[in-house]
C-alpha cells in the first residue's frame, strides 16, 4: 500500500537533488534551470499529495498557480540565459564571473 | 459580496490596469519615444495611489474569504513602497535617458513590481503571498538585466534569477509542508494550527523552509551572496530600486508570515531571526570595509541594515514591528539621499562608483558634500541624526524582549559599521587632490540629496509622525 509518506518521499528526494543540483553543478547554466524546474515540481507532487490525504481541494488548486508561475520563470530564466549569452558568448557556470563574489 | 471584496484591492485593480494599458499603449505608439512620459506619469499614478491609501483607509477588512487583508501594518508598508518607487523612477528618469536605457519596459516593470509589492504586504493566505512575491520577482529580475547590451547588468540578472528562483522554491516548499500540516493555507487557520499545545514538527519544518526563503529576499545572511553582484551590475537607478522598496515589502511579508500565522510560536522562530540578525549586522559590518566601489559598499550597507531591522522583528512584540516599521522608514529615505548622490557622481558624463574619486569633494561643492555627510551620519547611527533614532528603537525592542545580547551585538557592529561610512565623509573633506569629478548639478538630483539630508535633520523633532503611524500599524498586526 503506497501511503502518504512515500509520496513525501519522493518529493523530498526530488527537492534535494534540486538543490545539489544548484550547488554542485559547474557546468552549464542550463542544468540550473532544471533543477529550478525539479524543485518547483517537487512542491507540486508535496501539495497534491496533501490535498488527496486531506480530501481538500485547495493545495490542488495551489499546484495550479505553481505551475504557471513556474512557466513563467522558465521563460524570463532563458530569456536573461539568451541575452547572457550574447554578452559572453559563454552559457558554463565558471563564466559568471564578471563580478566576485 | 464580491463588489465588497473588488472594493478592497482596488488600488492593486486600478494599479495592474493601468500597467496594462500603458503596455498597449506604448506598443502601438513610438515604443521609447513614450518612455520619459511613462516614467513620470507613472511615479504620478504611486503618488496617487499612495496619498489615496494614506488617507482613505480605515479599520482591518478581509477580502476574498480572508486571502488579502487591508489593515493599517499594510497600508503603511504600501504607502511607504508607493512613495521610495515614485521617488526612485523621478530620480533615475535623466540618467538613464542620457544613456539610452530608459525603455519603455522600464516604468511598467517598475509598477507590476509594485503590485506585487502590495499583495505581499496584504496577503492572508500562502497562496496570495506566492503570486504577490512572484510578480515581484519576476518583474525585478528582468529589471535587473535591463541593460541588454552589458556583460555585467546581464550577469547580474543571471544571479539574481537563479539565487531567487531558488529562494522562490524554499519557500514554496515550506508552505507545501505548513499546507499539509495545518490542513489549511490561510494564516487565520494556520495559526489555530499552531496554536496546539503540541505543535506538529513538519510544521516547524515547514516554519523553517519558509523563513531561509523570506530571508533571501531581505538580502539577510547566509543568504545575502546575490546581493553585491546585483547592486553592482545593475543599472544605478535599478540598484536604488532594489535598496528601497523591494526592501519594505519583503520585511513587511516577513512580519506578516511570523505574526499573522505564526504568531503562536513566537519561541520557535524568534531564535532563527535572532540569529539572522547578529551575522546579517556583522557580515555587513566587516565584508563592507574592504569594498571601493560605492554601489558594492551600499550592498553591504542594505544588508547590515536588514539585520537592524531583524533584530526588530527578532523581539516578537508589537514595540519590535513598532521599531522595525520606523527603522525601515529612515533607512529608505536615507538610501535615497545617498543613491541620489550616487546617481549624480560622474566623470566626463561616464559614471564613477569608486570611492577614491570623492577626493576633495567638499572643495567643489560645499552643499552636496555637506548633505552626503548628514547622510553618512545618519547611515551610521551617529546620535544627533534620524539615524540614530531608528536604531534605538529596534535596540530597545530587542532589550526590552529580553534578548540583551542581541542588542550589544547591534551596538557592537555598528560602531564597526560607522568606519566605512566615515571614510567617505573623510575622502569628501580630507582626502588628497585627484582628478574632479563633473559639475552635476541635475536639478532633481539635487532635491532629492538635500531634502533627504534635511529629514535626517529636521526629523529628530518628531519623525514626521511615522512613528504613530508605525504604532498603529504594529498594533493591526500583533494582537
Amino acid at each position: 500500500m503506497i501511503g502518504l509518506e512515500h509520496y513525501l518521499g519522493v518529493a523530498a528526494t526530488l527537492f534535494v537533488i534540486g538543490i545539489f543540483g544548484l550547488f554542485l553543478n559547474r557546468k552549464n547554466i542550463i542544468i540550473l534551470l532544471m533543477s529550478i524546474e525539479l524543485i518547483l515540481l517537487s512542491v507540486n507532487i508535496n501539495l497534491v499529495a496533501f490535498s488527496s490525504f486531506l480530501g481538500d481541494l485547495v493545495g490542488q488548486v495551489f499546484t495550479l498557480f505553481v505551475l504557471t508561475v513556474a512557466a513563467a520563470e522558465a521563460a524570463i530564466g532563458l530569456a536573461i540565459l539568451v541575452s547572457f549569452f550574447r554578452n559572453r558568448g559563454s552559457i558554463a557556470v565558471e563564466d559568471v564571473n564578471v563580478m566576485k563574489g | 459580496m464580491i463588489q465588497a471584496d473588488l472594493n478592497i484591492i482596488l488600488p492593486e485593480i486600478l494599479l495592474s490596469v493601468y500597467a496594462m494599458v500603458a503596455l498597449v499603449a506604448a506598443v502601438y505608439t513610438g515604443k521609447d519615444k513614450l518612455a520619459p512620459m511613462l516614467t513620470w506619469a507613472t511615479a504620478g499614478v504611486f503618488l496617487l495611489v499612495g496619498a489615496w491609501i494614506g488617507m482613505n483607509g480605515e479599520g482591518s477588512n478581509v477580502a476574498f474569504n480572508g486571502m488579502f487583508v487591508d489593515d493599517a501594518f499594510s497600508r503603511f508598508a504600501k504607502v511607504a513602497i508607493l512613495l521610495s518607487a515614485a521617488a526612485v523612477l523621478v530620480m533615475g528618469q535623466e540618467y538613464m535617458q542620457r544613456r539610452g536605457m530608459l525603455r519603455f519596459e522600464y516604468p511598467i516593470l517598475v509598477a507590476l513590481a509594485a503590485v506585487g509589492m502590495m499583495t505581499m504586504v496584504s496577503a492572508g493566505d500562502l497562496m496570495a503571498l506566492y503570486m504577490g512575491l512572484e510578480l515581484q520577482s519576476l518583474s525585478l529580475y528582468v529589471v535587473a538585466s535591463m541593460r541588454r547590451d552589458s556583460v555585467k547588468s546581464t550577469e547580474a540578472g543571471m544571479k539574481y534569477f537563479v539565487l531567487g528562483a531558488l529562494s522562490s522554491g524554499l519557500l514554496l516548499y515550506g508552505s507545501s509542508l505548513v499546507y499539509g500540516f495545518a490542513g489549511t493555507t490561510t494564516f487565520s487557520g494556520i495559526i489555530t494550527a499552531v496554536g496546539d499545545e503540541h505543535t506538529p514538527i513538519g510544521l516547524l519544518f515547514g516554519l523553517t523552509f519558509v523563513t531561509a526563503g523570506l530571508a533571501f529576499k531581505v538580502s539577510a545572511v547566509p543568504f545575502h551572496m546575490w546581493t553585491p553582484d546585483v547592486y553592482e551590475g545593475a543599472p544605478t537607478p535599478i540598484t536604488a530600486f532594489f535598496a528601497t522598496a523591494p526592501k519594505i515589502a519583503a520585511m513587511g511579508l516577513f512580519a506578516r508570515v511570523l505574526h499573522d500565522a505564526f504568531g503562536g510560536v513566537v519561541g520557535d522562530w524568534q531564535q532563527i531571526v535572532a540569529l539572522l540578525s547578529v551575522l546579517s549586522m556583522f557580515l555587513g559590518a566587516i565584508a563592507a570595509i574592504g569594498q571601493t566601489n560605492i554601489k558594492r559598499l551600499m550592498a553591504y550597507s542594505s544588508i547590515a541594515h536588514m539585520g537592524y531591522a531583524l533584530m526588530g522583528l527578532a523581539s516578537g512584540t508589537a514595540y519590535g514591528v513598532e521599531a522595525m516599521l520606523v527603522y525601515m522608514a529612515i533607512y529608505v529615505t536615507m538610501n535615497i539621499g545617498t543613491f541620489a548622490f550616487i546617481l549624480s557622481m560622474e566623470k566626463d558624463g561616464q559614471p564613477v562608483v569608486d570611492i577614491a574619486s570623492l577626493n576633495m569633494f567638499s572643495k567643489r561643492d560645499s552643499l552636496k558634500a555637506l548633505a552626503v555627510l548628514l547622510l553618512m551620519f545618519s547611515l551610521a547611527g551617529v546620535p544627533p541624526l534620524v539615524g540614530f533614532f531608528g536604531k534605538f528603537y529596534v535596540l530597545r525592542a530587542a532589550y526590552d524582549a529580553g534578548l540583551a545580547w542581541l542588542a550589544i551585538m547591534g551596538v557592537i557592529a555598528s560602531v564597526i559599521g560607522a568606519f566605512y561610512y566615515l571614510r567617505i565623509v573623510y575622502y569628501m573633506y580630507f582626502g588628497e587632490e585627484t582628478d574632479a569629478l563633473d559639475k552635476n548639478r541635475a536639478p532633481v538630483l539635487q532635491v532629492f540629496i538635500v531634502v533627504a539630508a534635511a529629514a535626517m535633520l529636521l526629523g529628530i523633532v518628531n519623525l514626521f509622525g511615522v512613528d504613530g503611524a508605525a504604532q498603529a500599524a504594529s498594533a493591526a498586526l500583533v494582537n
